[in-house]
């Protein structure tokens, strides 16, 4: 996660070094029987002029008691903390980014090392990045010491941003993502129709193909209106060998309300296919080579309704500060799943007939940035 | 074969969109008219690690990875 906000296009005025910051997040994920909150702490710090280092410290508590949780094991709580550490190194009109993340939970390490160019072109109007990230993942299993699987990921990114006029900005992004090792979640099962009792369900262990790579392609627009806001639209398609189409498309408004405040708002609307090998119900055991009932690969739809408020100090008057941003932000995110059931609900169904399963879940966000 | 297409067809626009720095098409928007668009309204990524947080909750509710804006991929967060 640390990765993608060092990674992040520097938009129209690229080729100048990343600002000196901290920049404190405390983040709060409620919903679908999970909480999930914590800290997240970046600084960063210019050494010179071509210079400028940052490091990042994050963290995720966990409370999870989640549908899936729910069906087969007891509630839990876990955390998962990551450090981050990146050079950025400006150089005539090019920006080079190296950076490594780790991240550590009781079952399961993270590592990630990536590099980035970033190169103005054409007066400044057009910028392009190409990014390489590699990473090496352990899992493991809780109560099961001598469990060590290993995954390995490869992501491929390039990306455009083009001035087109003084008040519009378009980007392209392509990014391609390679994993390949053990994908599937150790304790996650699915489910089968009992061949002596045709009236209950039983479970087995999930099978995942050992391979996956996935590509996308995402265009955004901005425009400044005649007054001070902006309109912002966004669309990415999404295709992978598990056989998962997805698209996203979103729509932003931001507000200038005086010199200090904004306001903003958008809507996001996402859909995707189920994998060729998830089922909700499968006929009878290992009745396929592949075998998913994690509903992240199930037919679904999402839709999310974000509001937020920004001051922002700008020449401030205290101390060593030159710039003052605070940001609340709260988000609402809806799920419906097509073809992934509620085996929690309340009554006597029969398997296969349970009720369609969906939550809801706020994400709460209060950002402080102090720009130095 | 698919994305390598994908790949070289994008690789060839980025390719010519800097060839056009080289042309007789000078740049039509001028670095002192660039005021709107330095405003902190029209940047995609003002909220800084905020917004970073974001595509990580995605990621971990749905399917679909990458191309979130000069970002991405990497994240440890499966």
């Amino acid at each position: 996660m640390a990765l993608m906000a060092l990674l992040t296009v520097q938009s129209a005025t690229a080729a100048t070094l990343p600002v000196d910051k901290v920049d404190v997040l405390y983040h709060r994920y409620d919903g679908g029987g999970m909480v999930i909150d914590g800290p997240s702490v970046l600084v960063r710090k210019g050494i010179g002029p071509q210079v400028s280092f940052s490091g990042q410290y994050y963290v995720d508590s966990v409370s999870a008691a989640s549908v899936d949780v729910l069906a087969t094991a007891s509630a839990y709580e876990e955390e998962r903390t990551e450090y981050t550490v990146g050079v950025d190194y400006l150089y005539d009109k090019a920006i080079l980014s190296l950076g490594y993340t780790n991240s550590t939970e009781n079952d399961y390490e993270a590592n990630t090392l990536y590099f980035s160019v970033s190169q103005e072109f054409f007066g400044g109007m057009s910028t392009v990045t190409m990014g390489y990230a590699s990473g090496w993942d352990e899992v493991g299993r809780v109560g099961n010491d001598s469990f060590s699987e290993e995954a390995d990921r490869r992501n491929y990114q390039l990306g455009l941003s083009q001035v087109v006029t003084r008040n519009s900005l378009v980007g392209l992004d392509l990014e391609v993502v390679t994993d390949e090792g053990y994908l599937q979640n150790p304790y996650r099962v699915n489910r089968y129709i009992n061949p002596d009792n045709p009236a209950e369900f039983l479970t087995q262990p999930e099978q995942y193909p050992e391979t996956r790579t996935s590509t996308s392609v995402a265009v955004r627009a901005l425009y400044y209106l005649p007054y001070r806001a902006s309109i912002r639209g966004e669309y990415r398609y999404f295709s992978d060998t598990w056989g998962i189409n997805a698209h996203t498309m979103e729509l932003g408004y931001v507000h200038g309300l005086t010199q200090h405040w904004t306001l903003e708002g958008s809507v996001r609307y996402y859909t995707q296919n189920e994998a060729d090998f998830y089922s909700d119900l499968f006929p009878f055991k290992n009745s396929q080579t592949h075998l998913a009932r994690d509903k992240e690969l199930s037919s679904l739809s999402g839709t999310t309704l974000a509001v937020g408020a920004v001051y922002e100090w700008k020449q401030t008057s205290l101390p060593g500060i030159d710039r003052l941003q605070f940001s609340l932000l709260v988000d609402w995110l809806n799920f419906d799943y097509d073809n992934f059931r509620d085996v929690t609900a309340a009554g006597n169904y029969l398997p296969g007939e349970e009720p369609l399963y969906s939550f809801d879940a706020y994400v709460t966000r209060a950002s402080l940035i102090l720009e130095y | 074969m698919r994305i390598l297409s994908i790949l070289s067809s994008l690789s060839l626009v980025a390719l010519l969109l800097m060839a056009t720095g080289c042309s007789s098409v000078k740049p039509w928007v001028k670095p002192y008219e660039r005021d709107n668009l330095a405003d902190p309204v029209m940047s995609l990524s003002r909220h800084g690690t905020a917004d970073a947080y974001m595509h990580h909750v995605y990621q971990a509710r749905e399917s679909a990875r990458g191309a979130e804006g000069g970002s991405g991929g990497g994240c440890g967060c499966n």
